[in-house]
């Protein structure tokens, strides 16, 4: 059984400047998301449990065959990418349409894991939406993920309380950032990656007619922060200006 | 007339879904339903959950974006071809559009948008309405899930609610000292609130519980009082605590970001500051 781990290509937020309350992308980077990074790490660590191949698989712009880099140095075994400038800017639900045709390319997929949200726009639905169009089960919020047979075993971290929730393979799985530290790979293997198996289509190589785009923009701008920003010098000065103000000390 | 569906496992947030949907039941003309699922099986399985809702065939379906009405969202989303927008933290009529309000770019952006397609699905954050008093819940059955659940824990630890809480008093890596932190504790208690953190505090030096974690993927927190120790503000952070009433900064770092983001600001030794604060409290 192989395992993919979908990862999404963004922008490096701590890079993006604001001016003029918009958001600046000049000469910022891309990245792979962080907790997509976690995503990659629970696949590997289980690979290394159980075998099998672990493919990235990822929907970008073109940058996005060296972005991927990443995760081949970070223990991907290959990537299937689709790599087209058309596709800057997807929705997604398009994206979605495009993530459950690859993994329909690739050969006895059993497990799909996503991080629970990408970095920039952390809206969650990526995963959601590919389970459905699969038809695939979906487990999310994992905190811990145990293989056994056809079977897949996940603790799902809640905001009150944890569920222990099984289901058969194929699943789709998500992932939170306590799962597992995600490892920092050594030089060797950036080296390496370079040289990993990486298939790289077009939007015209899939057979997938796009969803129209569902999601308007109306405006993007940065908050407006009105803060006093007053300096004091001291805590006692702190404590008089707080209690002025009825903050503390009612 | 056409139909808003609401739901939620939660009642509370359920509630506040009622207000939220009243914001634009009203100018849109739609009539509104609100509906729950109370059993723990079908719950667990989130295709199950989301074939009762799309069963209901509503326009406009609002849900909570806590885990999991996001989990749901993009499902239910998927099956009615609807577009989906989460983590909305407030709504309004514009036209015939409904325009939503989220962060974006990781909480440095706050978004405008609206969906295009016909059927929407819209999750919001949770406390961005009050809850509504009276209105009627129907409980819906479901179908048999293909996730099964084999046990609930509760969580270990805390069940803190940051949220919650009136003052916060928040450290982040700038707390040099874990020894420090008992002191920092005590204030917050002085002052009646909580203390909360910075996600490194929690994540990478497991100093605190994770649920105390103020941030993008923590808590977003208006409490009337935070008193930050030790953070440099990045936006990360800053987006769960920027709607706070007033912000006190304490820092060494005279040209933390966070400075500009406060209300007061204190350049000082946090070591220092500490006593001083529980003196002056105390």
């Amino acid at each position: 059984m192989n395992i993919a781990v979908a990862m999404k290509q963004i922008p490096d937020l701590q890079q993006v400047r604001i001016r003029n309350r918009q958001p600046v992308f000049d000469d910022v980077p891309w990245t792979l998301g962080n907790i997509d990074k976690n995503a990659l790490e629970a696949g590997v660590q289980l690979k290394e449990a159980a075998g099998g191949n672990v493919i990235a698989l990822s929907v970008g712009n073109e940058e996005l065959e060296d972005t991927i880099k990443e995760a081949l140095a970070a223990g991907a075994d290959e990537a299937l990418l689709i790599a087209d400038d058309e596709l800057s800017g997807i929705d997604s639900a398009q994206a979605a349409q495009l993530l459950a045709a690859a993994v329909g390319k690739l050969e006895d997929i059993g497990l799909l894991l996503f991080g629970e949200g990408s970095g920039d726009n952390y809206s969650g639905q990526v995963a959601s939406r590919v389970a459905a169009i699969l038809g695939w089960p979906q487990l999310s919020y994992a905190k811990a993920i145990t293989l056994d047979g056809d079977k897949i075993t996940v603790v799902k971290a809640l905001e009150d309380c944890e569920e222990t929730v099984t289901a058969a393979l194929p699943a789709v799985v998500t992932v939170v950032s306590e799962i597992n530290e995600a490892r920092i790979p050594a030089v060797s293997a950036i080296l390496k990656a370079g040289k990993k198996p990486k298939e790289v289509l077009m939007l015209d190589d899939m057979d997938v007619e796009l969803s129209a785009a569902a999601i308007k923009t109306i405006s993007n701008l940065a908050p407006e922060t009105q803060r006093k920003s007053v300096a004091v010098k001291s805590v006692d000065e702190l404590v008089a200006a707080l209690k002025a103000e009825n903050l503390i000390g009612r | 007339m056409a139909t808003i569906l609401i739901y939620s496992e939660k009642e509370a947030l359920l509630r506040e879904l009622m207000t939220a949907a009243a914001v634009i039941s009203a100018p849109l003309g739609m009539d509104v339903r609100a509906v729950t699922i109370d059993n723990p099986e079908v719950l667990a399985d989130t295709a199950a959950v989301a074939a009762v809702l799309e069963a209901a065939a509503a326009d406009i379906v609002l849900l909570a974006s806590n885990r999991r009405g996001r989990e749901l969202a993009g499902r239910l989303a998927q099956n009615m071809g609807a577009g989906c927008l989460t983590d909305v933290n407030a709504l309004s009529v514009e036209g015939q559009e409904i325009a939503c309000t989220r962060n974006a770019l990781g909480g440095a952006t706050v978004a405008s948008q609206s969906v295009t397609t016909a059927k929407q699905v819209i999750a919001i954050s949770p406390r961005s309405y009050a809850p509504a008093e009276g209105g009627s819940i129907e409980t819906l059955a479901g179908g048999s899930p293909a996730v099964t659940l084999l046990g609930v824990q509760a969580k270990g630890g805390d069940s803190v609610d940051i949220e919650a809480a009136k003052i916060l008093v928040a450290v982040g890596q700038g707390l040099e000292d874990q020894g420090d932190l008992p002191a920092v504790e005590a204030i917050a208690r002085a002052l009646g609130g909580e203390i909360a953190c910075s996600k490194p505090v929690a994540t990478d030096r497991k100093w605190l519980d994770e649920e105390r974690i103020i941030g993008l993927s923590g808590k977003k927190c208006k409490p009337e009082l935070a008193i930050l120790m030790g953070i440099s503000g990045q936006v990360q952070f800053t987006v769960g605590i920027r709607d706070a009433k007033t912000i006190v900064s304490i820092n060494s770092d005279e040209n933390a970001f966070m400075n500009q983001m406060s209300d007061y600001y204190l350049v000082a030794d946090i070591k220092d500051v500490l006593g001083d604060l529980q003196k002056a409290l105390g």
